[in-house]
């Protein structure tokens, strides 16, 4: 046995990809026979298991504006005490996002809108993710913003839990979040404090559950052809 | 006209006063049939079948007379789960589904799909020049024809047909070369993660010169007959009015913000596919209204021919170069051509595949059944479709299938200006305004 291999066993389910601070922020794992990286298992026998990570919180400086953003967020926050307003900065593929907590996310989201430093004066609208492994955090609203006079782009993501599916609307500082809000609440089920009429907009008023959930199945019917039998697409094998 | 037994809406049906059922008569009709009931408060359901409401839109209107003093939108007839099944297959065969979507610019939807998806696999810089000056020129010609179904079924709504027959006449054409380039009118699913799907046939260069030629002389037709027409003006000037400070805050892009005089266009701002590179201005007018935005589509139709005359240009000295990438484990193995039999396979591939490379068999196989993987994250890469900001918010958890998919439709964010452009004008004009912004239902309800 190498020194590379010890403590390790034969079963090769256990030879997760190594990267301790990353595993941190694994959300979820997948098994299944391919996909695999890190492992010298390629038979496909081991039932073989990689986590879901996420890319990592990004380290000061993050480069280019996303420096001048984050200082005078920063700056407003610490006048404030609302410093843990930002939970984590996640830079990745040139695109940066502020993970900011629930609660705080109305004056973080007046403040980028009206600080002359910031000015992200359009809204792109929010759009609900459902991560169901990410336990606590099941529900996820993201923004992006838009800065006309900066010519910048930044995201914000709040996470709410299952349990508790609430998030501070933003039609009052964001108007074209109304619909949008809307439509994360009727596709995801997450409730927006605050929004004035909280309906369905998709789907039809009596629509029971929420359908862009993980948890809800997509549907459809096995479809005859030339008497072979093509089953729903959810019921396919799939590669995940 | 009272119809006491009403198959659709029984008067029993509603809590709130009785139920009429209008189809096609005159308002005198209609309002001596209300009789006492006119003092009251009346809502009108416009649509959601209505030949004037640009699609599946319901309108709900409350009227005064022909006052309308509060509007509101029904939206979801369209509504086909895309983004949902999406999420049940791989990341190329995601592109078949969101060309769909807003059906007048289908070229749109791939385009913002695909460049998320490459810079998800961080293959951007990858792209070869030939698949970018594809997109920009498919992408231009679309903007064409996505914006003559914009004039001609805004005519045709306040009753000029001729303004219809030419715009879909001339839509053909587009439709045409598209045909010709991708094999399909719509939903080509042809801007593809890493390229495009095909290479441009022999003869399309010159079948584009052409077209271009062309609508240099029918383009003019159209200012001719809309913009000094008195009636044609008087429907569309000082109808639809938002601002600024208005488009903003309801999220417009598109016409309608550059309608305010604001130079906003993510192909200056933003430059995806090389757009930095090409000339063209952007196209503003400063009156806020629906005349406006009729006039900056007319405008951006020649920046467009512009801009696709310079695509052409480059493409003339891209003959042969690649359209998809070169990874061979992204890249779609396969190519079309036209056999005795009609398109299918190239012969010329198959022969690969099974005669001469196993590799090439290995990454033929595992690409089209299994698909590739997608590094996790999320990202937006928005582009400017012919009624705005489009982007698609892509997040991937790693595996061969979009974990989620997003679309910001202008369209959808657009509508929800209704209420702002209708409140308080006649209901001839509710239809001139929504007429202003373009809403496609399949974009708007995806």
């Amino acid at each position: 046995m190498t020194e590379d291999n010890q403590g390790k066993t034969q079963d090769p389910s256990n030879d997760l990809v190594a990267g301790d601070q990353e595993i941190s922020r694994a959300v979820g794992s997948r098994s299944g026979m391919f996909g695999v990286k890190g492992t010298g298992d390629t038979s496909g026998y081991g039932g073989l298991q990689s986590p879901t990570v996420y890319p990592d919180d990004a380290q000061r400086p993050y480069g280019g504006w996303f420096d001048e953003v984050a200082d005078a967020l920063e700056t407003r926050l610490r006048e404030t005490d609302l410093d843990a307003a930002i939970e984590r900065v996640v830079v990745h593929r040139g695109e940066i996002t502020f993970h900011v907590r629930r609660e705080d996310l109305a004056f973080v989201a007046q403040m980028l809108r009206d600080d002359e430093n910031l000015r992200f004066e359009f809204c792109a609208g929010v759009s609900g993710v459902n991560y169901p492994d990410d336990t606590g955090r099941e529900l996820h609203a993201v923004y992006h913003l838009l800065s006309m006079t900066h010519n910048r782009r930044i995201r914000l993501e709040v996470s709410c839990p299952d349990a508790d599916p609430h998030i501070p609307s933003l039609v009052s500082i964001y108007p074209t979040n109304d619909w949008h809000e809307r439509e994360a609440w009727d596709m995801f089920g997450i409730q927006f404090d605050g929004h004035p009429a909280m309906t369905r907009i998709l789907m039809p008023d009596d629509w029971p559950g929420h359908p862009q959930r993980k948890d809800y199945p997509l549907g459809g019917i096995p479809v005859e052809y030339k008497g072979g039998s093509v089953p729903p697409p959810d019921q396919r094998r799939s590669y995940n | 006209m009272t119809t006491e037994q009403d198959f659709y809406a029984d008067p029993s049906e509603t809590s709130q006063g009785r139920v009429f059922t209008v189809t096609g008569q005159d308002w005198d009709s209609i309002t001596e049939g209300l009789g006492d009931a006119a003092e009251e408060r009346i809502v009108v359901n416009m649509g959601p079948q209505h030949p004037s409401t640009h699609g599946v839109l319901r309108l709900i209107l409350e009227i005064e007379g022909e006052t309308v003093t509060e509007a509101r939108c029904g939206i979801g007839y369209l509504h086909t789960g895309i983004e949902k099944n999406m999420e049940y297959r791989t990341w190329v065969q995601g592109t078949t589904f969101c060309t769909r979507m807003d059906y007048l610019s289908p070229f749109f939807n791939e385009a913002t799909y695909a460049l998320g998806v490459e810079r998800l696999l961080d293959i951007e810089d990858d792209i070869p020049e030939k698949a970018s000056v594809m997109r920009v020129l498919l992408m231009e010609l679309n903007r064409i024809s996505s914006h003559l179904v914009a004039v001609a079924t805004g005519g045709m709504e306040i009753g000029a047909l001729t303004v219809m027959t030419m715009g879909f006449r001339e839509r053909e054409l587009v439709l045409d070369l598209f045909e010709l380039i991708t094999g399909l009118r719509m939903n080509h699913a042809f801007i593809r993660p890493g390229g495009v799907a095909q290479d441009l046939p022999p003869g399309a260069l010159d079948e584009i010169r052409d077209f271009v030629a062309l609508m240099k002389k029918r383009l003019p037709e159209y200012a001719a007959l809309c913009n000094a027409n008195p009636i044609f003006r008087a429907r569309l000037e000082n109808v639809g009015h938002l601002d600024l400070a208005g488009c903003l805050a309801l999220g417009l892009s598109g016409p309608p913000l550059r309608a305010t005089g604001y130079a906003w266009d993510l192909r200056k701002s933003e430059p995806y596919c090389g757009y930095e590179d090409y000339d063209f201005e952007v196209q503003t007018w400063d009156s806020s209204d629906a005349y406006g935005r009729f006039r900056i589509r007319l405008n951006e139709m020649w920046e467009s021919l512009k801009l696709i005359e310079q695509a052409a240009d480059r493409l003339a000295d891209l003959e042969g170069a690649p359209v998809m990438v070169a990874d061979k484990k992204i890249a779609w193995p396969s190519q079309l051509s036209i056999g005795s039999d009609g398109m299918g396979n190239s012969l010329d591939h198959i022969r690969h595949i099974m005669g001469e490379s196993m590799e090439a068999l290995i990454h033929h196989f595992k690409l089209v059944t299994e698909g590739f993987r997608v590094p996790p994250g999320q990202v937006y890469v928005p582009v400017e479709s012919p009624r705005g900001e489009l982007g698609a918010h892509v997040v991937s958890d790693g595996g061969t299938r979009p974990f989620r998919a997003h679309f910001r439709d202008p369209s959808f964010t657009n509508l929800q200006a209704t209420s702002v452009m209708a409140e308080g004008g006649m209901i001839a004009d509710v239809i001139v305004a929504i007429a202003s912004i373009d809403p496609v239902m399949g974009g708007v309800d995806r």
